[in-house]
């Protein structure tokens, strides 16, 4: 697990490395910076099968909820085309994509939150 | 430029530090104890990448911004903080819609960026912005169907017309032939208005998509499609991630697609059906023949509620199966009350749960741990099921088609195979129904017809409340 997530992270580093090496028209660097994303969706996955299958029933809507708040992390592309500079629409554009995604941000964390607060154990006999 | 490559650094050690915590955060989820933390990390790595992001050098103005974080919150907020559990499988469809209309937006605006600064993505950006905007936007008609369904704004019932096959893979082909036509001609270099219309075309193709998939699709399957759809939206935010080059949407991406891909197995599995016949059943007319045996001759014994009361009451070992049918009874906070007078009588009390007992994967689990249920007392199929026949009494609450036996002894019936709790095991068996109504699969149970089995006729609630008032008095 610990090794898988070193992977990713270590591959996650290499593209930095790679993207910022060259001029976005070097078609050599586009290929790595590719190839890499590649292995980087690969890793993710990886290690989100294994993950997840270890997952309880008891907490699979806590689970869906959760996933679902982590992948409206497109919030980070819907803000740069909101604040970008492009024509009007394009940012207003942005603006929708970043309050739908906002919505599932806020909401997904504080309901999955509050799901798992009930989730109690026995209390132990005082 | 020195600042601007330092602020590109600090941009993507933010995204790593929240590609982290995401992982982390998932791995909390794996045991009931850490699970709360875990996703307070998951929570701090998504405000890191949000700050991280606002510092993106492309950013010119913040107005946009702002109002889409202001109009989120206060959308979001109240969504989080106000549904009823009971309306969970509701909310994560419409978070499903939410989420893929974000992702379709993004992949049409940058299509167009991409034409006008550069003539086109590229092949492998092509690729992606493809993907990502056929799959997103039928996400967004899919997850809205589901919603509907759920919420009851939309019949539950398959909704078939003559000729839907042929509609659906005109639709569904038309929409794959525009993405082909679109990497093949657009990646780069080509002028006039023909790659907009194309591109706008599959999109309109795929919200049609999202309708024709959901519609044909029963109410009782919800909990694979909306698992599906989960996937769905993963997954094209994954492309987003290789559309724009960014790796945290891929990763986050990545983890949504896998985990909404597994459930959706679990659930397909737990009914009993394939992927394909979910999804395409409502088409090809295998509407099973009604199973061969019928209740004809066969009778019932009912109980009072004063005489479920001595049989639980006495009870060394129970075992509650909960259904559905109880948390429309809003039956949750009477049954863990008889679960508390069991135990403080001395006896034994455990919960069944059947992954398909609630509306979506683990929705049962939620809701008894919302009546205050300790979630030490729920456990799922596979540790439960040995432990019937030494038990006393199992009380089936509200469920029906998961207790049926003829799915493992009648392989006529239409849910043979399906895997059941094996409530015929226990000693004595007590039904709490509203009626003699079948379950989804519309098949009689013969469980309800055993010399052990009573059936306690009423409304859940009430009738739970009663027996919990006749144990007190014993």
């Amino acid at each position: 697990m610990v090794t898988t997530l070193l992977t990713i992270v270590g591959a996650a580093a290499a593209l930095t490395a790679v993207a910022t090496s060259g001029t976005p028209t070097d078609s050599s660097t586009l290929i790595d910076a590719q190839i890499v994303e590649i292995y980087v969706f690969l890793l993710a996955a990886f290690t989100g099968f294994q993950i997840i299958t270890k997952v309880p029933p008891l907490l699979h809507t806590p689970l869906m909820a959760a996933t679902n708040a982590i992948s409206a992390i497109s919030l980070v592309a819907s803000i740069v085309l909101a604040g970008a500079e492009r024509p009007l629409f394009i940012n207003i554009m942005g603006m929708v994509a970043v309050a739908a995604a906002t919505i599932n941000v806020v909401g997904g964390f504080v309901i999955t939150d509050r799901m798992l607060k009930m989730f109690k154990k026995t209390e132990a006999p005082k | 430029m020195i600042d601007q490559q330092l602020g590109a650094l600090f941009v993507q050690l933010a995204y790593i530090g929240a590609s982290a915590a995401f992982i982390l955060g998932l791995r909390g989820l794996t045991k009931p104890d850490t699970a709360r933390r875990g996703m307070q990390l998951a929570a701090v790595g998504m405000v890191l990448a949000i700050i991280g992001t606002l510092l993106n050098h492309e950013i010119v103005s913040y107005q946009f911004i702002l109002i889409g974080l202001v109009v989120g919150t206060a959308i979001g907020l109240p969504m989080g903080l106000l549904v009823p559990m009971t309306a969970m499988p509701q909310r994560i469809a419409v978070s499903h819609m939410f989420g893929a209309l974000a992702v379709t937006l993004v992949g049409i605006a940058e299509f167009i960026h991409y034409r006008e600064a550069v003539g086109g993505p590229g092949v492998v950006k092509m690729v992606a912005l493809g993907f990502e905007t056929l799959f997103g936007a039928l996400t967004i008609t899919g997850s809205f169907m589901a919603f509907g369904k759920l919420q009851g704004f939309v019949t539950g019932r398959p909704v078939t017309f003559p000729g839907q096959k042929i509609v659906n893979a005109a639709v569904f082909f038309g929409a794959v032939a525009l993405y082909v036509a679109l990497v093949v001609t657009q990646s780069g270099g080509a002028t006039g208005d023909a790659g907009l219309v194309m591109f706008g075309l599959m999109t309109v193709l795929a919200l049609i998509i999202g309708v024709t998939l959901v519609l044909p699709i029963g109410g009782a399957d919800m909990p694979v499609v909306v698992s599906l759809l989960n996937s769905y939206a993963g997954l094209a935010a994954s492309a987003t991630g290789f559309a724009i080059g960014n790796n945290i949407l891929i990763v986050a991406g990545a983890l949504d697609g896998a985990s909404g891909f597994i459930l959706s197995i679990l659930m397909s599995k737990a009914m009993n059906r394939s992927f394909a016949n979910v999804l395409f059943g409502a088409f090809g007319g295998e509407k099973a023949a009604a199973s061969h045996k019928s209740a004809e001759g066969l009778t019932t014994r009912s109980v009072t509620p004063e005489d479920a009361a001595m049989r639980i009451g006495y009870a060394r070992n129970v075992i509650v199966v909960p259904g559905y049918g109880m948390a429309v009874a809003q039956a949750q906070h009477a049954v863990r009350e008889l679960a508390e007078l069991i135990e403080k009588r001395g006896g034994r009390i455990r919960f069944a749960i059947h992954p398909v007992a609630g509306r979506m994967p683990g929705h049962m689990n939620v809701l008894l741990a919302e009546a205050n249920v300790p979630y030490d007392h729920l456990f799922d199929l596979d540790e439960i099921n040995g432990e019937f026949a030494a038990c006393d009494v199992a009380i089936v609450i509200g469920a029906n088609d998961v207790t049926n036996p003829a799915a493992k002894d009648d392989p006529g019936s239409p849910i043979y195979g399906m895997p059941i709790l094996n409530v015929q095991d226990a000693e004595q068996v007590i039904v709490v129904k509203r009626g003699m109504a079948t379950g989804f699969a519309g098949i009689e149970n013969e469980l309800f017809y055993l010399d052990k089995t009573s059936m306690l006729f009423g409304d859940a609630k009430s009738v739970i409340t009663q027996v919990v008032g006749e144990i007190k008095a014993l």
